[in-house]
């Protein structure tokens, strides 16, 4: 059985639709990315799924339904989502980001995977007690990410996490990802714009285009999809 | 008498101060201007006055009064400004404000009459000499009693999981939804607090002034000042700009023969004034970053 289903008949923001019938299945652990062209309706999707559109449809996390929830609710049943532009509270320290991050789950708890996770980024250790504002965009986009995984949710939903970063950076970036969603067997929705490097790491990937899915199937059948190719890998 | 002038200042600017917190509180929480800040305040001196009247203790008084007030504002909160914040209806918001401002002071009129009251002083009569000037028991304590409020708070923010909670929702709204803060309780909260600050400083004022319905009108105008000096976002900005303001008020009213005490509220929309054209993010707050 899949942990996050979405079966989705339209949504989007007021009067305006932008998704029309779009269904995903991602099982635990899974890894999906979402590819597509600027305006399509990729941040839209993970947006709906965040309870932050309007929507007609049913989203389920492990069988239970997750529309007409508050956003922070349904963040506190097990979705994580760093969203475009990193969106880290940059008034806050580095620390207090990650300990807001994990304001769901004990106090203890939260206060040791904080630790952890600046043990495993010495760069963000090191300005640790600096507001996060400081951070160039590399780093808060580790910040964001490590923020996401202290709630220790099921599913991470991640918004171009590679935007207005340097290639080399991106690289890390999707690396650690790699990494620590294979630690944790934390299934993952990846909306990407780099689609070469999303599919490297994901196992099943869909095209949206104009708010709908055109293509679907395994991270490898997209990446020899010639469309595909001359659409989203540029050869 | 300059040391006089300048500890009178201090006292009555640490009470502006205290209600300045409370604007800059509700501020954080939901970007919109409080303008019955005041007369919730001034709601918090009758029911201390009420309280005082049937038989209670001052001190007690203002605890009730303190916690009634809270509740309230939170409940204001919920129920009238919330739904107006979900819809970014910034105009209606402020105007819904200024309603409750006019609708607060009619009420109290009418439940208390427009008699003047006496509230007892919290902290007694008398003097205490320090370096050649008389001070009051009375300045002496509300200074320490806003000091405290304010070590209390500053360690609720910085300590205290709520706290990072409550400025994890005003650094950056939809993220700390995102990690599954519920900025609506977070608001709530922030007028929670703002409700019951306010009370304090009501209660703490009106022995000064006496109690009236009137009586918060010209406090107000000082706490905006204040927080507009201060910054309206920074509650240290609220405190510094109300002792500021407390004590630019008294110097003026004793040193500048045209202001005297008549005029002496035009110190105020002065301060305001100069704030807004020389340095609009006050003191201590963050600028505004527009993007074009």
């Amino acid at each position: 059985m899949s942990l996050l289903s979405i079966d989705v008949a339209s949504a989007g923001y007021g009067p305006v639709t932008v998704l029309r019938d779009v269904a995903l299945e991602i099982a635990a652990g899974g890894r999906l990315v979402v590819l597509g062209a600027n305006g399509a309706g990729k941040t839209t999707l993970l947006r709906t799924i965040s309870g932050l559109c309007r929507v007609e449809g049913s989203i389920r996390l492990d069988g239970r339904e997750l529309t007409g929830m508050p956003t922070h609710r349904v963040a506190a049943s097990g979705i994580a989502h760093v969203p475009q532009g990193r969106g880290t509270f940059g008034d806050l320290t580095v620390r207090e980001n990650l300990l807001a991050g994990g304001s769901t789950r004990p106090r203890r708890e939260a206060a040791a995977d904080a630790a952890q996770w600046l043990e495993r980024f010495p760069r963000l250790a090191e300005r640790a007690s600096r507001p996060a504002s400081g951070l160039s965009g590399g780093e808060q986009q580790l910040l964001a990410i490590a923020r996401a995984f202290m709630a220790r949710p099921r599913v991470v939903l991640l918004d171009e996490p590679s935007l207005g970063l340097a290639p080399k950076i991106t690289d890390e970036v999707f690396a650690t990802l790699d990494e620590i969603g294979r630690e944790t067997g934390t299934a993952m929705l990846v909306v990407e714009q780099n689609a070469e490097l999303a599919l490297g790491i994901a196992e099943e990937a869909v095209v949206i285009e104009s708010g709908t899915i055109t293509v679907r199937g395994s991270a490898t059948e997209l990446r020899d999809n010639d469309d595909v190719r001359r659409a989203y890998l540029g050869v | 008498m300059l040391l006089q002038q300048l500890v009178d200042g201090v006292a009555t600017g640490a009470i502006y101060g205290a209600l300045a917190l409370a604007i800059v509180l509700v501020y954080r929480a939901s970007r919109t201007l409080n303008f019955a800040q005041g007369e919730l305040a001034l709601l918090g001196a009758y029911v201390s006055w009420q309280l005082t009247a049937w038989g209670l203790p001052i001190w007690i008084a203002l605890v009730i009064s303190m916690l009634a007030l809270g509740l309230l504002s939170a409940g204001i909160e919920r129920v009238l400004i919330r739904p107006l914040v979900r819809r970014h209806q910034h105009l209606p918001l402020i105007i819904v404000t200024l309603g409750m401002m006019i609708a607060l002071n009619a009420l109290i009129g009418w439940i208390w009459t427009y008699q003047t009251k006496e509230v007892p002083a919290l902290f007694g009569s008398g003097a205490v000499a320090v370096a050649g000037a008389a001070v009051s028991r009375q300045d002496i304590g509300i200074v320490l009693t806003v000091l405290a409020v304010a070590i209390v708070l500053a360690a609720l923010f910085g300590f205290t999981r709520v706290g990072l909670r409550m400025r994890a929702a005003v650094a950056a709204p939809e993220s700390a939804e995102l990690s599954g803060i519920s900025t609506g309780r977070t608001m709530a909260i922030g007028w929670g607090i703002a409700g019951a600050v306010g009370a304090l400083a009501g209660t703490l004022i009106a022995p000064e002034l006496f109690l009236h319905p009137g009586m918060m009108g010209p406090v107000l105008i000082y706490a905006f000042a204040a927080a507009t000096l201060g910054g309206l976002d920074s509650p240290v900005g609220a405190l510094v700009g109300g002792i500021a303001v407390g004590v630019i008020e008294n110097l003026a009213g004793s040193y500048i023969p045209v202001v005297g005490s008549e005029v002496k509220q035009v110190v105020a929309l002065v301060i305001i004034v100069a704030v807004l054209l020389l340095r609009p993010q006050g003191l201590f707050g963050r600028k505004e970053l527009v993007r074009a």
